[in-house]
């Protein structure tokens, strides 16, 4: 008996659960090998970027093998771990994204020179420990396994922001992140203490199932809104990672205090997962079947969150100096933008009359993973570029832009193409990405008339969104630098690094095969994380 | 030369010119820039005269049209082609942007950037007007925005920084709701593989298409116009929409003043001729008093606005306001009976249509003569206040004859372009509305006002006012071909306006038809529709 439950164990483990998380795996043994290189002097001989670097690259190449694996046989979906943990093309998808995401941050660290080669091992470690929790958060399937990864990505996230030892900023910065951080977590975990209780499982698959009884008796039982409160809460955890509005207040601080390349990591890739992780537990929490009033209300109220928190970022990005503050409104914006979509997908996927196509569900899902892969390269590209000039003026405000057209044409163009296609403006990948989400908002509209006010929203917010990234095309290209401001010279291989990212941009917006294949990938990812697993 | 390659060529020709001299030419030589811009612009003007030739008119419809895919998961194809209603605006950009280029020797800083975004502009100006593709459509309209900006916020007058933001916020306010609009039609043509092709769309609403089945129901019709409508009548302008446009044109360099005024305003012409009105018919029929009424208040409201100006520019800014106010007055007057749902005398319908599109050629030569007119005053003098010049005339002989033709133009003088347009608008007007036709007649004498006010003030009168006297030197001969060729086309099309109205005869007459069994197919899904559902 014991040897069977064992034996099951075992292979459980080695057979199903060791390959699907060679990629984490790889980048915790990173970690170790760093650590141990760092103790043993031998980081003089191989600097550690360069383990790192090879770290990233491997899991990131265990990561296009899973991929393969799990295209090929058709959406597959296996839960592992004991069901903690899901494999399907969701979570590949964001490991190949994170991955891919951590080669090129720690190549931005090489360039820029943030860490030196002393702290190079600590930073790392952070950096890598922070993009497991992302990678876990993306392929969650237990309630449990939701807290403990959000967990995982903020504690290093924390330290990462208060990294630039003996700047105050920085500290005050990492201060503040970690307050609201333990603050929301507390409550995400009160939350989840109530559904867990009140629907009795904490797999993220059989909520749905459990939800849907307890439904039954309408918003006027006790149970109903004790589990309401539950999902609520839950969402606030979230909402905070996400930097949601009213839960923003610590994203402007945190990007300040931080270097302009770890500002660069959160923006994108804790977003990422915490989008990842959204889509689990809302999808989970689905009927797609009946439909459900009370997910339905949620999703609802997520698109009210998402248009008041794409609004308040791009009005208040306005009024700001400093690019990385800018840049952090403008993040706070885009999350409201990514949100428009997921209020979409809940929206429908809870419809209960059958006027909503399977398919446009998938849709909705592939939207947010296209927007993400766009907004990796042009978010990082802009931050890149805030960290070369940074290096050369030691200024981070919209003013150390000045003139950067006469000093470097082509680093200006980058940055320039990284804004516009941040404004969504096509032909550039940006503007796809916000058509396939108005898209996925417009469908939903179909099934309740706010999704038009929503929809409303999202047209207006990119016009808004105009005001503030053409102050910095103005800066760039049509102010003077004046006399006595530092001179900018850029290594070439800084400027190619700016220059390849935001030639992606365009790439994500026009080369057929590409757009086509990303797409065609995100929707079949966006089917996958539907199919409850085995 | 296939078609595919001889429409590619139009629109991509100027942006290879761009590409190359980005690439190869040292920013210095002043001199090698100018003679390539010119030279790109001229073979871009060569082969839409050569495409205006090969176009069978007496055949009509469509021609050289292609389609190879672009983004399929969207449906999304490289659709082109032209047809008697584009093919005059095709001609008409190619040769206001050659002698934009001549005009372009007066830039005096930084050429290269300047004749790099001048081309770029011109490939977006002809994929407009070549594309059949909504999306493609979309994507050449919004790429227009960027090099606008610049050339406006980097070459322009004291305010330029202001205007440019201005334009660009007001026109991307126009091309979100552009998107909107599409995403409407798109999704509710059942997001098949012609759900973005413009034509294909135009018989679904008349339900004569081969394989769209479904289109927008009445209401969403009127919606959808109206979006459209607005987002258009933004670009055309229409009061009170306008505003950005007094800015711009005043505050633009004199070659960017003749291409905003020749070509850019008539985007909206043509964008409310190609997508709003075939796409929405039933919506066109409902809000056709609402398009002449504006129509005339903008007719009104420019002319009197030119009175009051004492800049030379603004003047003639607002006569565009003007005189554009005919484009939307000609486009709208479809009448239909109360009692029987016909359209009550479609050849008036069709006389004002096709008196709209030849308005719009001829605003483009007359307006972008005045422009160029006034900025060879300014390029002298430094000034532009109308109540310091006068006496003209008798110092700069040449110049004043030639600009005197072109004022008269402007004006609507017969046997001069400007009358013909006006002559078949108003005409067209008496059976739609008496008492509006009046009002719009009335704009007729302000415009003679304003022109012959303004022509009195700067060229006849004993002497000259104001400062630099000695600078009025005689135009050189650079300015005297592009006045000679503006005003032997102006002259031209008012002697024979048969050039344009036989090309554009076949499409137009299609148009109204089509139009008309749009509207009967739409009113007759009215009883059993079902209004949508909150």
């Amino acid at each position: 008996m014991l040897a069977d439950l064992l034996n099951n164990l075992i292979n459980d483990t080695v057979g199903k659960g060791f390959p699907f998380f060679a990629a984490e795996i790889t980048l915790s043994v990173t970690i170790v090998a760093m650590l141990f290189a760092k103790m043993l002097k031998a980081d003089r001989i191989a600097p550690t970027f360069l383990i790192a670097l090879a770290g990233a690259g491997i899991a990131c190449w265990f990561s296009f093998a899973q991929f393969s694996d799990v295209f090929n046989e058709g959406s597959r979906v296996t839960v592992f771990f004991g069901g903690m943990l899901r494999q399907d093309l969701l979570s590949v998808y964001f490991r190949i994204f994170l991955t891919l995401f951590l080669i090129l941050t720690i190549a931005l660290t090489i360039l820029t020179g943030v860490p030196d080669n002393e702290d190079g091992q600590d930073f790392y470690t952070l950096l890598f420990s922070a993009t497991i929790g992302m990678m876990m958060m993306a392929s969650a399937n237990n309630l449990l396994m939701v807290f403990l990864s959000v967990e995982m990505a903020s504690v290093p996230s924390y330290v990462m922001v208060g990294f630039l030892k003996g700047r105050k900023e920085s500290s005050e910065a990492a201060l503040k992140f970690v307050v609201y951080g333990a603050g929301a977590a507390g409550v995400m975990l009160y939350g989840m203490s109530l559904l867990a209780g009140l629907l009795g499982t904490t797999d993220l698959t059989t909520l749905g199932t459990a939800l849907a009884s307890a439904d039954s008796g309408g918003f006027a039982s006790a149970e109903i809104r004790t589990i309401a409160f539950g999902i609520l809460l839950v969402f606030i955890g979230l909402a905070f990672k996400l930097s949601l509005v009213p839960f923003h207040f610590w994203c402007p601080d945190a990007f300040e205090g931080a270097s302009a390349e770890v500002a660069g990591f959160l923006s994108v890739a804790s977003k990422a997962g915490a989008f990842a992780l959204l889509l689990r537990f809302v999808i989970g929490l689905s009927d797609s079947v009946n439909g459900s009033e009370l997910m339905t209300a949620f999703g609802l109220g997520l698109g009210i969150v998402a248009a008041v928190t794409a609004t308040v970022g791009n009005l208040t990005a306005y009024t700001q100096t400093n690019l990385k503050r800018l840049l952090a409104y403008s993040t706070i914006a885009h999350a409201g933008y990514l949100l428009m979509a997921v209020s979409a997908v809940v929206v429908m996927l809870n419809a209960s009359n059958t006027t909503v196509a399977w398919k446009d569900i998938h849709y909705g899902i592939g939207a947010i993973l296209y927007y993400l892969a766009v907004y990796l390269f042009m978010n990082l590209a802009a931050f890149a570029i805030v960290a070369f000039v940074r290096n050369q003026t030691f200024d981070e405000s919209i003013d150390s832009m000045k003139g950067l057209y006469r000093a470097h044409p082509m680093l200006a163009i980058a940055m320039s193409l990284c804004l516009v296609s941040l404004i969504g403006i096509p032909p550039l990948g940006g503007f796809l990405a916000k058509l396939t989400v108005f898209g996925a908002v417009y469908q939903a509209c179909s099934v309740h008339w706010l999704m038009y006010v929503v929809l409303g929203a999202g047209g207006l917010n990119t016009v808004f969104s105009l005001f503030y990234y053409v102050r910095i095309l103005k800066a760039m290209f049509m102010q003077e630098r004046s006399e006595n401001a530092p001179k900018i010279h850029i290594q070439a291989l800084d400027v190619s690094y700016a220059v390849i990212l935001s030639a992606m941009v365009i790439v994500l917006g026009v080369w057929p095969s590409i757009v086509q294949n990303i797409m065609a990938i995100a929707n079949e990812a966006g089917a996958s994380s539907l199919l409850i697993g085995q | 030369m296939s078609d595919v390659l001889l429409l590619s060529l139009i629109i991509f020709l100027p942006s290879i010119g761009a590409l190359l001299i980005a690439m190869l030419v040292d920013g210095k030589s002043v001199q090698t820039l100018r003679w390539l811009n010119l030279g790109f612009s001229t073979a871009t003007f060569a082969l839409t005269v050569w495409l205006g030739l090969q176009y069978d008119s007496e055949a009509g419809g469509i021609q050289f049209a292609s389609k190879s895919e672009w983004i399929p998961a969207w449906n999304i194809f490289y659709r082109l082609g032209v047809d008697g209603i584009s093919l005059p605006l095709v001609v008409l950009t190619g040769l206001i942007s050659v002698l934009a280029a001549i005009a372009s020797w007066s830039i005096t800083k930084q050429h290269k950037g300047y004749f790099i975004l001048f081309l770029a502009l011109q490939s977006g100006m002809q994929g407009v007007f070549l594309s059949l593709d909504f999306f493609l459509f979309f994507v050449f309209w919004e790429v227009m925005l960027l090099p606008m900006y610049f050339l406006i916020g980097i070459w322009g007058g004291p305010k330029r920084e202001y205007a440019a933001i201005k334009f660009f916020i007001y026109t991307l306010f126009g091309g979100v709701l552009m998107l909107i609009a599409m995403l409407m039609l798109y999704f509710h043509s059942g997001a098949t593989t012609d759900s973005f092709n413009l034509i294909e769309l135009g018989k679904a609403a008349a339900g004569t298409s081969s394989t769209l089945s479904s289109t927008l129901s009445p209401t969403l019709q009127v919606w959808a116009f109206a979006i459209l409508l607005i987002g258009f009548a933004i670009k055309l302008p229409v009061v009170p929409l306008h505003t950005w446009l007094p800015d711009a044109h005043v505050e633009a360099p004199t070659p960017i003043s003749m291409i905003l005024a020749g070509v850019l305003l008539k985007l909206g012409g043509y964008g409310i001729l190609r997508v709003a009105m075939p796409l929405c018919p039933y919506g066109a029929a409902e809000c056709a008093y609402v398009m002449v009424a504006v129509g005339v208040v903008s007719i009104l409201y420019g002319a009197f606005a030119a009175l009051a100006q004492t800049d030379f520019k603004r003047l003639v800014a607002y006569s565009s306001v003007s005189h554009m106010g005919y484009v939307l007055i000609g486009l709208g007057v479809w009448k239909i009976g109360e009692a029987t749902g016909q359209t009550v005398r479609p050849d008036l319908w069709l006389m004002g249509i096709n008196g709209a599109i030849f308005q719009m050629v001829a605003h483009g030569i007359s307006s972008a003569g005045m422009f160029f007119m006034v900025g060879v005053l300014y390029d002298r003098v430094h000034h532009r206040d109308l109540n310091q010049f006068g006496g003209l005339m008798g110092r700069m002989p040449t110049y004043s004859g030639l600009a005197v033709v072109l004022f008269f133009a402007g004006l609507g003088l017969p046997g001069l372009c400007g009358f013909v347009g006006e002559a078949f608008v108003l005409l067209s007007t008496w059976n739609f509305d008496g008492p509006l036709a009046v009002a719009a007649a009335f704009g007729v004498i302000l415009t003679a006002g304003y022109i012959l006010w303004a022509i009195q003030r700067v060229y006849l009168g004993p002497e000259y006012l104001g400062p630099d006297k000695d600078l009025l030197s005689p135009v050189n001969g650079r300015e005297k071909f592009v006045a000679v060729i503006l005003v032997v086309v102006a002259i031209g099309l008012g002697i024979y306006p048969r050039i344009v109205f036989d090309v554009m005869q076949g499409s137009t007459t299609d148009l109204v038809q089509l139009m008309q069994a749009g509207y009967q197919h739409t009113s007759s899904l009215l009883p059993t529709i079902n209004l949508p559902q909150n």
